[in-house]
Order: C-alpha cells, then sequence, then structure tokens
C-alpha cells in the first residue's frame, strides 16, 4: 500500500476532531432508530444528538447501516 | 398484512401463536432488506429470508429491550439490517488473515518521507513534523493492540467488525482501542505546540501562502 497525502489527511484530519466524550458502536446503535426516523421527519437530527452525528462521520460500520436503513424505510413508505 | 401499533406488535409477539405476527414481521423484515440491498446483486433472496429469519429471532429474544422510542418496525428494521452487514462483512472478508493485512513489508503506513508536491516550503515543514510526531507514537506509545488495529482497520481498510473478531474482541470494544489511540496521537500532536488548525492547514490541497 503506498501512502497518499489524501490518506494521511484523513488520518490527520480524524486524529486532530477527536473528542474525549465519542460514544461507540454499541451507543450509536441503540440511538440509531430514532436519529433515522428524525432525519425522515426533516428533523435536525444532527443537532439533537451530536455524539450520534459524530459517530456515523467517523464509523463507517455504523454509517453503512443507518444508510441502509434510512434506505429500508424510504423504499417501504 | 395489517398496520399494528407498537403495542400491538409486541402484544402480539409475546403471544406469537394467537396471531400471524411473526409471519408478518419476517415478511415486512425481508421486504425492508430488499432495500437496503438492491445495489447489492450478489446477495439472493434467500440470503435476505435467512438474514429475516435470523433477525426475527433477535427482536423475540429483545423485546424486553425495546425502549418506545421509536416505532418498533423501525427498531426491527434496524436489527435485521445489522444481522444482514454482519454476515455480508464476514463474508467479505473471510479468507483475509489479520496477518496478511498487519505484517505487509509496506505496511507501515506512514511513510518516513512524505512530499506533497502541491505543498510550499512552510506546508512541508508542518507536514514533516507531524509524520514524524505520528510515526514516533505509534512506534513509542501506543499499544500493540491500538497500533494493530489502526493497521488493519486505517491502513489496510479491514472492516472494524471482522478486525475486531480476529483480535478476540466486538465492533464496540475495538472502537474504543481506536478512540484511545488516536486521543493519544492528537496529545502528542498538540504537544508541539501548533494548533490543530495550523497543523490542518498544512495538509489541505492548497494551503495559504
Amino acid at each position: 500500500m503506498k501512502p497518499e497525502p489524501a490518506m494521511l489527511r484523513g488520518l490527520v484530519r480524524g486524529v486532530l476532531s477527536t473528542r474525549q466524550d465519542e460514544i461507540g458502536c454499541d451507543e450509536c446503535f441503540e440511538e440509531v432508530d430514532r436519529f433515522v426516523e428524525m432525519t425522515l421527519a426533516g428533523k435536525n437530527a444532527a443537532e439533537a444528538m451530536p455524539l450520534v452525528q459524530d459517530h456515523l462521520q467517523r464509523c463507517r460500520e455504523c454509517r453503512e447501516e443507518f444508510e441502509a436503513l434510512l434506505a429500508v424505510l424510504r423504499g417501504l413508505s | 398484512m395489517t398496520d399494528r401499533t407498537n403495542q400491538e406488535w409486541l402484544a402480539e409477539l409475546r403471544e406469537p401463536a394467537e396471531g400471524g405476527a411473526l409471519s408478518d414481521l419476517r415478511s415486512l423484515l425481508i421486504r425492508g432488506l430488499r432495500h437496503a440491498m438492491s445495489d447489492r446483486p450478489a446477495v439472493a433472496e434467500e440470503d435476505l429470508e435467512d438474514f429475516a429469519q435470523e433477525a426475527v429471532l433477535k427482536v423475540l429474544t429483545g423485546l424486553p429491550s425495546f425502549r418506545w422510542e421509536s416505532r418498533f418496525t423501525t427498531w426491527a428494521h434496524k436489527i435485521a439490517v445489522h444481522v444482514a452487514f454482519t454476515e455480508l462483512r464476514r463474508r467479505r472478508w473471510q479468507d483475509v488473515s489479520l496477518e496478511e493485512i498487519t505484517s505487509a513489508p509496506d505496511s507501515d503506513f506512514i511513510p518516513e518521507r512524505f512530499a506533497d508536491p502541491a505543498a510550499g516550503p512552510e506546508q512541508l515543514a508542518v507536514q514533516e513534523m507531524v509524520v514524524r510526531t505520528l510515526r514516533q507514537t505509534i512506534a513509542r506509545d501506543l499499544t500493540e493492540r491500538q497500533r494493530q488495529a489502526m493497521m488493519a482497520v486505517l491502513a489496510g481498510g479491514m472492516s472494524l467488525q471482522e478486525t475486531a473478531r480476529r483480535m478476540g474482541t466486538n465492533r464496540n470494544a475495538l472502537y474504543k482501542v481506536l478512540h484511545d489511540a488516536r486521543r493519544r496521537l492528537k496529545t502528542n500532536l498538540l504537544a508541539k505546540g501548533l494548533s490543530a488548525q495550523d497543523i490542518l492547514a498544512a495538509f489541505e490541497p492548497r494551503g495559504p501562502e
């Protein structure tokens, strides 16, 4: 794997934006159904649940599941 | 399929013999998963049925933990999506060992020499400081577990869940391992006297002159 400026930039951003109060995947999972419903209702879920928003930005797997859940509810509505 | 309130779903699933709630839930989860997997042609209909079946079991055992903060069906779809993605990640990475990813000769993912061709001299100086600090921190201050997790997930692009499984832990715990590693790296970077903004500016594609 060849290191690229973009990879290093991403790593540096990720490191410097680290917060003390980050939540983990389990807590995100607990909250994400409410987060998705708020999003679909046009409410500002990111503002209401900033730690969930922060985790979704950092964690590719939780984000993947969040987006899939959005797709499910949009598809079924 | 009849629409149910949260209360109706819970009541019927607690006494599944009395109604068709189980079969309705299973069908609903399959329909939902079709939407979730619409861009994944490799996922077969029978996979969806298996995922939904496993999800129904998890929903039933998890009923006491439903918190009434969302619709019951949203909560159930969340579980089905999680079941499906867990299995898909397992399949995607099943032939890759952790050793392969973390012990490759060029897996030292922070380059010793990093030259961004677009950077000016001041940016280059900051970049060099950052690279040196990151390398030193990884080598001296991180635990072997933190280093291994960073290598696999950040450099190797391996799934957090699958890295965790290979390391004998779970996704949530491995996230915390990486979080601790990032905190340490951040502390050491900021100890060099530059602000986060100054450091980030040195990594912007077109930094300030």
